[in-house]
Parts: C-alpha cells; sequence; structure tokens
C-alpha cells in the first residue's frame, strides 16, 4: 500500500438549497482495500457515492484522488481519472447479449472510417476471459444479460470495470436485492477486486456483508458521519450495534408492546437483540454517541438496568 | 427476479452450449416470425393464383414493397432505439414536394434541388430528435405534432406557391435524365422489368442490417433503446444516437420521396399521410418489440415484403381488396403475440 490513499475524503458537504444532505464526511480507500459505507435508506449514502461519481458536486470539504484535489463535473470525468461505478441493477441492458454489454460505450472496433466496425471475435472472447478470470464460468456470453442471476449481472458489471481499468471500484449497494448466497458470490468478485489490487467502495446497510469485506467502515446517518474506522478499531457486534440504532429498534419495540398479542411477543424478541447488541458498550468504547436523542434513550436503559 | 438460481454445476462450457440447438437458435432470431409468415403467405397466394408467382406478378409486388421497405429499415432503427416517428409517412411527401416545387417552379437544378430536399428533412429529423431528447416526452407525442404541421405545411405551402395540390412536370426539367437512372430506370430479368428501387429497398437493409450488427452505432441503438439510463450510465451517448436515428428515418423519408417523384414524375400534397402506421406494422411484424431494445432490420424488411404481397394478392386472388386492412391487422395482432411468445422462449430456453 502507497502513502498517498487513492481516494481521500475530507469533510465534504452537500446541501441541496437548505437542506443538508451530507455534512462532514471523511473517510479514505487505499489500494487494494476495501472501505464499506453503511448506512439506512435515507442517510446520504447515494449523494455520497454521486459527489465520488461525478453526477454532484460537494460544496464543502476536500476530494482527493492519488493527492490531488478533484471537482468533477460529468461522470465521464471521474471514469477518466479510474472511479468507476456499478450501480445497482442500472448498469446493464437487459436485452442485449452479455459481450455487448460487456464493451458497451467502450467497444473495440476494426478498420478504418466508415468501415468501422466492431470486432466481435475479440470482443466475445475477452468478454469470456475476463468473466472467467473473475470466476464466472458462463454457458455463452451470447445470451441476453436479463437471463443471468442478479448476482452475476453484478458481477459483470463489475468485471468490466476492472477491465476498463478502474482503480476505485463504487458499489452501490451490490447485494441489496440479493438472496443469501447470490451476495455471498457478490462478496467474492469484491474480495476477488481487492486481491488485483482495485480500491473498492461498498455501499451497503448490512453489517454483515460488510464487515467480512471490509478494510475500513464509514457510518453514515442522517446525513452525517458516525464515525471511520479501520477493521482494527472496531468489532463486528460493535457496528452491528451502531448499524442496527439500538434505540430505534427500542422504540420498534414499545411500539409493538403496545398492540399486544403476537406483536408482543415479536417486541420481546427485539428487546433481547437490543440487548445482545450491547449499543451502550458499543459507543462508549467508540466514543461516538449516535445522536443526542439515541445518548439520551441510551442513559434512560442505562437507569432501567441499574 | 431470480435470486435461488445457483452458479451452474462445473461443466465444460463447450458441453453446456451445446444444449442450445439449432432449432432453438433459429426461433430465437427476431425476424423469424415474419420469415415464416411471409412463406405461408407466398404458398397460400401462390395456390390461390398462377399470376402471383409469375416474373411479372413478383414484378408487382416487389414494388409497394420495396418503398415501404426502405422506410421500414429506418423506422425499425429507430424502434429498436426505443422511439416512434409518426411523421415519417408524410416527411416522403414534404421531400417530394420540396423537389417538384423548387425545380418546375423556380427552375433550380434538380442536383441542388435533391440536396436541398434532404438538408432539409435532416433538419426535420434533427428537430424530431432534439426535442424528444430535450423534454423527455414520449415520441409518440413529438412527433404527432410534427406529423399534423408537416401535412398542414405541405398542403399549405403548395397550394400557396402552385395554386394546386399536385405538383407535376418533372419530367421534362432540365437534367432530369441523369437521375432517371438512379432512381427510376427498370432492369429487365428474363423479359420482366423490375424497378430500381427494387435495388435501393436491398441495398439499404443490407447496410441497416450491417450498421445494426456490425457497428459501435448499432449497438448504442439497442442499448439506448432497451435501458436509456444504463447506456449513459456506461458512457454510451444517447442523445446523440436518438437524434441520428430520427435523422436517419427522415434520409429514407427523402430516399423515398425522391424515388417516388421520379417513377410517377408528379407528387400531391397528401402524398405518405397514412403510411407512418405502416412502417411501424413492418417493423413489428418484422419482430421489433414496441418498448425497443430488440428488434430486426432484415425482419422489417420482410414485413414490408408482407405488406406488398397481401396487397396484391388480394387482387390476383380475385379477393374483394376491401378486406386488405383486415389482414393486415390480424397479421399485426399475430405478428405481436408470436413475438411475445418467441421472446419468453428465447429467454427461458437459453437459462
Amino acid at each position: 500500500m502507497t502513502d498517498t490513499p487513492l481516494l481521500e475524503i475530507t469533510n465534504v458537504s452537500k446541501y441541496f438549497g437548505s437542506v443538508i444532505a451530507l455534512q462532514d464526511i471523511t473517510t479514505k480507500v487505499g489500494e487494494a482495500a476495501v472501505t464499506c459505507v453503511l448506512g439506512d435508506n435515507g442517510a446520504g449514502k447515494s449523494t455520497f457515492i454521486k459527489i465520488l461519481a461525478g453526477v454532484h458536486q460537494h460544496d464543502a470539504g476536500e476530494f482527493m484522488v492519488e493527492g490531488d484535489a478533484v471537482r468533477f463535473s460529468s461522470p465521464r470525468e471521474a471514469l477518466d481519472r479510474g472511479i468507476a461505478t456499478v450501480y445497482q441493477d442500472l448498469a446493464v441492458v437487459r436485452l442485449m447479449p452479455v459481450w455487448r454489454n460487456f464493451f458497451l460505450g467502450s467497444e473495440i472496433r476494426k478498420g478504418k472510417g466508415p468501415l468501422a466496425r466492431l470486432d466481435t471475435d475479440t470482443m466475445r472472447k475477452t468478454a469470456k476471459a475476463e468473466l472467467l478470470a473473475m470466476g464466472i464460468d458462463l454457458r455463452d456470453v451470447d445470451q441476453p444479460i436479463g437471463t443471468l442471476s442478479g448476482g452475476e449481472r453484478q458481477c459483470v458489471a463489475i468485471a468490466r470495470a476492472v477491465h476498463f481499468g478502474a482503480k476505485v471500484l463504487i458499489l452501490d449497494e451490490p447485494t441489496a436485492a440479493l438472496g443469501v448466497k447470490q451476495s455471498g458470490v457478490v462478496l467474492k468478485y469484491i474480495i476477488q477486486a481487492r486481491e488485483r489490487g482495485l480500491g473498492v467502495i461498498f455501499i451497503t446497510h448490512n453489517p454483515h456483508h460488510a464487515y467480512p469485506v471490509g478494510d475500513r467502515f464509514m457510518l453514515l446517518k442522517r446525513g452525517r458521519s458516525l464515525g471511520d474506522f479501520a477493521k482494527s478499531e472496531i468489532t463486528r457486534e460493535e457496528l452491528t450495534a451502531l448499524m442496527a440504532g439500538g434505540a430505534e429498534l427500542e422504540a420498534l419495540s414499545h411500539e409493538l408492546e403496545g398492540s399486544g398479542g403476537a406483536a408482543a411477543e415479536a417486541a420481546q424478541e427485539i428487546e433481547a437483540e437490543v440487548k445482545g447488541l450491547n449499543v451502550q458498550a458499543a459507543e462508549e468504547h467508540l466514543g461516538q454517541p449516535t445522536t443526542e436523542r439515541d445518548t439520551a434513550t441510551a442513559a434512560a436503559q442505562a437507569q432501567e438496568k441499574a | 427476479m431470480t435470486t435461488t438460481l445457483s452458479p451452474p454445476p462445473p461443466a465444460s462450457a463447450d458441453e453446456r452450449v451445446a444444449r442450445v440447438g439449432l432449432l432453438r437458435r433459429l426461433v430465437v432470431r427476431p425476424e423469424i416470425g415474419s420469415l415464416i409468415g411471409a412463406i405461408v403467405l407466398f404458398i397460400l397466394f401462390a395456390a390461390l393464383s398462377s399470376n402471383f408467382y409469375a416474373l411479372s406478378g413478383i414484378s408487382n409486388w416487389l414494388d409497394p414493397a420495396s418503398l415501404f421497405g426502405i422506410m421500414a429499415v429506418g423506422v425499425a432503427l429507430l424502434m429498436i432505439g426505443g422511439h416512434f416517428d409518426l411523421s415519417a409517412g408524410v416527411q416522403t411527401g414534404t421531400a417530394g414536394l420540396v423537389i417538384a416545387i423548387t425545380t418546375t417552379q423556380w427552375g433550380l437544378n434538380i442536383w441542388v434541388a435533391l440536396l436541398l430536399a434532404l438538408a432539409i428533412l435532416l433538419g426535420i429529423g434533427f428537430l424530431n430528435g432534439y426535442m424528444v431528447t430535450r423534454t423527455g416526452l414520449p415520441s409518440f407525442i413529438i412527433t404527432l405534432a410534427t406529423f399534423l404541421m408537416l401535412q398542414g405545411l405541405n398542403l399549405a405551402v403548395t397550394k400557396l406557391i402552385t395554386g394546386t395540390v399536385s405538383v407535376g412536370g418533372i419530367a421534362t426539367v432540365p437534367f432530369f435524365a441523369t437521375i432517371q437512372p438512379i432512381l427510376a430506370s427498370r432492369i429487365s430479368l428474363f423479359g420482366v422489368d423490375f424497378k430500381i428501387q427494387i435495388v435501393w429497398w436491398i441495398v439499404i437493409t443490407a447496410i441497416g442490417a450491417w450498421v445494426l450488427a456490425k457497428t459501435r452505432f448499432g449497438n448504442w441503438t439497442f442499448a439506448v433503446g432497451g435501458d436509456p439510463v444504463a447506456s449513459r450510465n456506461v458512457g454510451v451517448p444517447a442523445v446523440r444516437t436518438t437524434i441520428t436515428l430520427f435523422m436517419v428515418v427522415s434520409a429514407c423519408a427523402w430516399l423515398v420521396g425522391a424515388l417516388k417523384l421520379s417513377v410517377q414524375t408528379s407528387v400531391q400534397t397528401s402524398q405518405g399521410f397514412g403510411e407512418e402506421l405502416i412502417y411501424i406494422v413492418a417493423a413489428v411484424i418484422g419482430g421489433c418489440l414496441l418498448t425497443g431494445g430488440y428488434g430486426s432490420v432484415i425482419g422489417a424488411s420482410i414485413g414490408a415484403l408482407i405488406f406488398g404481397m397481401t396487397n396484391q394478392g388480394i387482387v390476383y386472388a380475385g379477393l374483394d381488396s376491401d378486406w386488405f386492412k383486415f389482414f393486415l391487422g390480424a397479421m399485426l395482432l399475430l405478428a405481436v403475440l408470436s413475438n411475445q411468445y418467441v421472446r419468453r422462449f428465447a429467454e427461458r430456453t437459453k437459462r
């Protein structure tokens, strides 16, 4: 690993009019490292990746690529700096064959002038070989990509980004719509991309997917950072506790208790889980109370216990 | 979607490919439905009338098929790119009228008039494409507007300049003899005359098919029609591709307008009106999906052939030609249903 990280984001903020979408976000991505960005719906994950991908521009703070301060005005610029974004299921054209999808936008051609034509043989072979290198063994690269499973589609998009010289790979919730097995497949390719020396930004709301592959974890909540931790600084339990937002689960359990019957049973289950998570201990260890409201509830919880 | 599909069991790649048989490979081609339809129709009409398959009969039904075929190529490309052009029909009229009026009324050189008409038509195509991409409105409504506007212009401007609804006398303008061999000559085969427009049709179809399958532009056409957001995300210039496709349709309309004018030596202000739907019918019979992203130029040409065969075949068979539109509608319905089935079949068997 070199001294300058591939990407370094320092105190970046983004405003949409009077709405604060992101405030003081800090994290970094090194070579051959995976940085996980965790957060619930509406936490600002999409805004964050859109700044990195060149769709939005940050309003404050610093965004450095390999030591240079940058401000991308288009996704193309980000691509040219080696930052490739794989959007959740928005990266492929379903009716098109796998190999055409693989080279879409960067087709290999032969011949000159008006006779320039697609080098279909080379593209077919390259696509097959590149996918195989990522461990995806396809029956036929001519099949429409829509016939592949969700996990396989994500993997084709990842393999494509790797082939076209991406240094940093941004994955927008690649496992969100997938089952357990398929998620595992995608995680495997994330590790493979890291092995090949890429920096990976892995956006997810699932700490169980993030912890095994991540080297660094940045947690987002309501547009603010809950902290940016190296793997050595945080345990899986602490990460889960921060993500789950113990206080919110507790509020939910109270609500369910009120409704009685089967809901009350569920409430007890959740309460047990909250205790298991030990949110308070995690926060104390990390010195990062999630929000003021959360601290208050945590204090109340502590009193209750006492 | 499919979250349960596990990675395929380890087996040699070749073995798994071999499971897709020749029949299935054929059936999943988008144009196969139209090809079967064309063969069935040919046999049917040939059984009803021997004139239908005589060379002179073939020449007869290739005539309308070729002009519709040229348009169907452009319209199919645009449909694969995810859009419609309802103004395509009246654009052929606009092209013919521009050439006829500028040459017969103002004495413009016919070659200059051809180029001028091409420039105007490309401008119309550009405007269509620009408005569709700029507003994000459905192309259906944008081109419906240009369709109505052009229909009005064709009539109003022609009447303003010539005082009639028909412009003739193109055969007498200077240098008409120089364009005639290209646009209005006949080729004799076994003693039967075939119009040169049939050659144009075959050439345009071949170019269209090649562009679609073998060029970067063809790849982008499939992509913007299949999923505009995803194609933009991977760097396809979606706006440029869409505008170009509209201009391709206009260029086809220019060629058809010029061909028709040269053959008939006159043009009506109503020319092309109502034909836009026939182009779309041909493209759909040829396997183009209405939603874009899938289809075939060759299929669309065969769709136009089906149109031509039915058009003349009904007459040869001694049937009342009033039934023609009914047959056309029935074929369209059949084509849409079989396309849907074929596509599902294709996606299932290739899994």
